[in-house]
C-alpha cells in the first residue's frame, strides 16, 4: 500500500489461508480495493515446477487465471471506489446497552471478547472497584497494542485495562502487575501463523502481597493471582488490540495452550541465584514483570544428573534456533547446578550459549532461519554471514547469551526443569533498566 | 430478568483515511516491472518463477527482482529505487 502511495501499480500475491486478513487489513489502511491475488498454501516445500504450477493455474480465491488477476489488477481502470479509498470512524462505546445476564455472556462469546470459558460482566461497580488497585486515572492512556506488525496499533486507558481485567476474575490488587503488562507493548495474543504465546514472569516483594504461586505448581492452574493475571493479559491482548479472531486476525496454525494463561512468579526464596529482575539491574525491592514472547516450544527433564550436559545439548539443538528458551529450573535444580560450578545463572547462560550447536545444513533448513536470518547473512552481518559460509556439516553456534534467560520456580517436590521458549521483548512505556522487563511500581 | 450495564472491552482503532490507489497503466508493454521478494522461505524461487513466466508470455514487458533489506520491515529505499524508476510492481509471497 505505501508503493501506491507513491503512485506505483501494485499487485500484493498471498497464499489463499490469508485471503480474509489482507483483505481486512487493507481495509483498515484505507485502501480496500487494493489488488490482490492469491495462490495455494504452502509456498515453503514447493518446487519450482510447482510454483510454475501456481502460477500457470487459477486464484483459489476468485477462481480466475491467477495471471489475469494480476495483469488487470496492474492495467484495468480504477473505479470510483478505488479513486477515494475508504474513511470511516472505528469507535467503540463505553458501555453496552443492558440486558440479562445470560444475553450478555452470548454477546461476548459471539463477539469474540472471551477465551470461551466464562467471563465476570465487566459491570459499572466492579471496574469502579478494580480501578481502587492503581492511582492511576482512568482516561490515562496505558499503551497501544496489535495482533502483528503490519496491522494498526489500537490504544487503551486504565478504564479499558480494568473491564478486561475484571471479565478474567483479577482483583484490585493484582491490578499493577495487569497494568504493567498492557504498558509492555507486548501482546498475548499474537496472529503469527507460529502460534505464539506470552509468558509473564513477576518478580519482587509483591509476589507475596498478592499471594502469588512461585512453589508446588507455579506453572499449574492452582492459584487465584497466577490464573487471573495471565488471563487478564491475554483478554485484554485480544480485545484491545482489535481482535484475536482465526482467519482473520488470529492465524496460528495449531494454537497454543499457553494463551489460556501463562504468567507465574520466580521463587526467589529458594533460589540459589540472583533474582532474575536484580539480574537486569533492579533492586531486589522494585516490583517487575518480564514479558517473555514464545511459548512455541517446550522441552524438560530431571536433574542435573552425570549425563546432564548431554541432555542439555540435545534440547539446546531441539531449540528453534531463531528464538531462545527461558530455562524454568526448580530450586533443587538450581542447586544442583551450583554444586557444579554454577555459581550465577550467567555461568549457566554462557554453558548453554556454548553447546547450543547444529550442522550449519540443519541450522538453515528451517523456514524462519531462511526468512529473518538470511537476509542478515547475505548482506554481511555476523554471526550471520559466517553461518551461510559454513560447510553444510560444519558445526555452529546458533544462541548468544542474551538469547537465553533462566528462572527459578517450582515447589522442590522434584529435581524438574524446562526449556520454554521466551524471547525478551521491549515495551513502550513504563521501562526501564532492562528491556522486556517493566516496573510494576510504577502502576500502583 | 434483571438487566446489567456492562462495559464494552474494546480498545480505541485509529481513524481510517481513505487512500486512492495509484492510477492504472494501459499496458503493460515496455514498462519496467519490479517483482518483489519479500524474503519468505521459497518466495524467491516463486518469484524467478513469475520473471520467467512474463519473459516467456510477455517478453515486451521488463522485469526487474528486487529484495528488501530484511524481512518485516519497510525499507524505504527500496520503495524509492521502485518508485524512481518502475512503472508498477509485484510484491509475494508468504508461506
Amino acid at each position: 500500500m505505501a508503493l501506491e502511495n507513491s503512485g506505483v501499480p501494485t499487485v500484493a500475491v498471498h497464499t489463499h489461508v490469508f485471503a480474509r486478513l489482507v483483505k481486512s487489513v487493507a481495509q483498515a489502511n484505507g485502501m480496500p480495493t487494493t489488488r490482490q491475488a492469491f495462490v495455494l498454501q504452502p509456498i515453503v516445500g514447493k518446487t519450482a515446477a510447482e510454483l510454475r504450477a501456481y502460477i500457470e493455474g487459477d486464484d483459489p480465491v476468485t477462481n480466475r487465471p491467477f495471471m489475469q488477476e494480476i495483469i488487470e489488477g496492474l492495467t484495468q481502470h480504477l473505479t470510483d471506489a478505488d479513486l477515494k479509498g475508504v474513511s470511516f470512524d472505528r469507535s467503540t462505546p463505553r458501555l453496552l446497552e443492558a440486558d440479562t445476564e445470560e444475553n450478555l455472556q452470548e454477546l461476548f462469546m459471539d463477539n469474540h471478547w472471551t477465551d470461551y470459558l466464562p467471563i465476570v460482566l465487566p459491570t459499572e461497580e466492579r471496574v469502579e472497584q478494580m480501578l481502587t488497585g492503581t492511582s492511576h486515572g482512568h482516561d490515562e492512556i496505558v499503551g497501544r497494542l496489535r495482533p502483528t506488525y503490519f496491522r494498526e496499533l489500537w490504544e487503551y486507558t486504565v478504564e479499558k485495562v480494568a473491564v478486561n481485567a475484571v471479565m478474567a476474575g483479577a482483583r484490585p490488587e493484582y491490578f499493577p502487575v495487569i497494568l504493567a503488562l498492557a504498558a509492555s507493548g507486548v501482546t498475548a495474543r499474537s496472529s503469527s501463523t507460529t502460534s505464539w504465546s506470552t509468558i509473564a514472569v513477576v518478580n519482587g516483594p509483591i509476589r507475596n502481597e498478592i499471594g502469588m504461586n512461585s512453589g508446588i505448581g507455579a506453572l499449574g492452574p492452582y492459584n487465584h493471582a497466577n490464573a487471573t493475571i495471565g488471563r487478564a493479559y491475554g483478554l485484554l491482548s485480544q480485545n484491545l488490540q482489535g481482535g484475536s479472531v482465526p482467519g482473520d486476525t488470529y492465524m496460528g496454525s495449531l494454537g497454543n495452550n499457553y494463551n489460556y494463561t501463562a504468567t507465574f512468579a520466580e521463587n526467589e526464596e529458594r533460589s540459589p541465584w540472583e533474582p532474575f529482575h536484580v539480574q537486569h539491574g533492579f533492586e531486589a525491592t522494585d516490583n517487575t514483570v518480564t514479558s517473555f514472547f514464545g511459548g512455541w516450544y517446550t522441552q524438560a527433564g530431571f536433574g542435573p544428573r552425570d549425563t546432564w550436559q548431554e541432555k542439555f545439548r540435545h534440547c539446546l539443538a531441539a531449540c528453534e534456533p531463531f528464538s531462545g528458551p527461558i530455562l524454568v529450573l526448580d530450586p533443587l535444580v538450581a542447586r544442583g547446578f551450583v554444586e557444579r560450578g554454577f555459581a550465577t545463572k550467567q555461568k549457566l547462560i554462557a554453558w548453554c550459549a556454548e553447546n547450543a550447536c547444529l550442522s550449519a545444513r540443519e541450522y538453515w533448513d528451517n523456514q524462519w532461519t531462511q526468512t529473518l536470518h538470511r537476509p542478515h547473512a547475505v548482506a554481511g552481518i555476523e554471526p550471520y554471514a559466517s553461518r551461510l559460509k559454513a560447510a553444510p556439516d560444519e558445526i555452529i553456534q546458533f544462541f548468544e547469551p542474551d538469547q537465553i534467560h533462566v528462572v527459578v520456580a517450582g515447589g522442590e517436590t522434584q529435581g524438574a526443569w524446562k526449556m520454554i521458549n521466551g524471547m525478551l521483548q521491549g515495551g513502550i512505556k513504563g521501562m526501564k533498566r532492562g528491556e522486556g522487563i517493566i516496573s510494576i511500581d510504577e502502576w500502583r | 430478568m434483571t438487566k446489567y450495564t456492562v462495559h464494552d472491552p474494546r480498545g480505541y482503532p485509529p481513524e481510517v483515511t481513505g487512500k486512492r490507489l495509484a492510477p492504472r497503466l494501459e499496458s503493460l508493454d515496455g514498462k519496467i516491472l519490479y517483482l518483489v521478494d519479500c524474503l519468505f522461505d521459497n518466495s524467491e524461487v516463486f518469484m524467478e518463477q513469475l520473471r520467467r513466466w512474463f519473459a516467456e508470455q510477455l517478453p515486451a514487458v521488463t522485469t526487474r527482482i528486487i529484495k528488501p533489506r530484511e524481512s518485516w520491515v519497510d525499507d524505504p529505499d527500496m520503495r524509492k529505487r521502485i518508485a524512481a524508476d518502475g512503472d508498477a510492481a509485484i510484491l509475494g509471497v508468504g508461506l
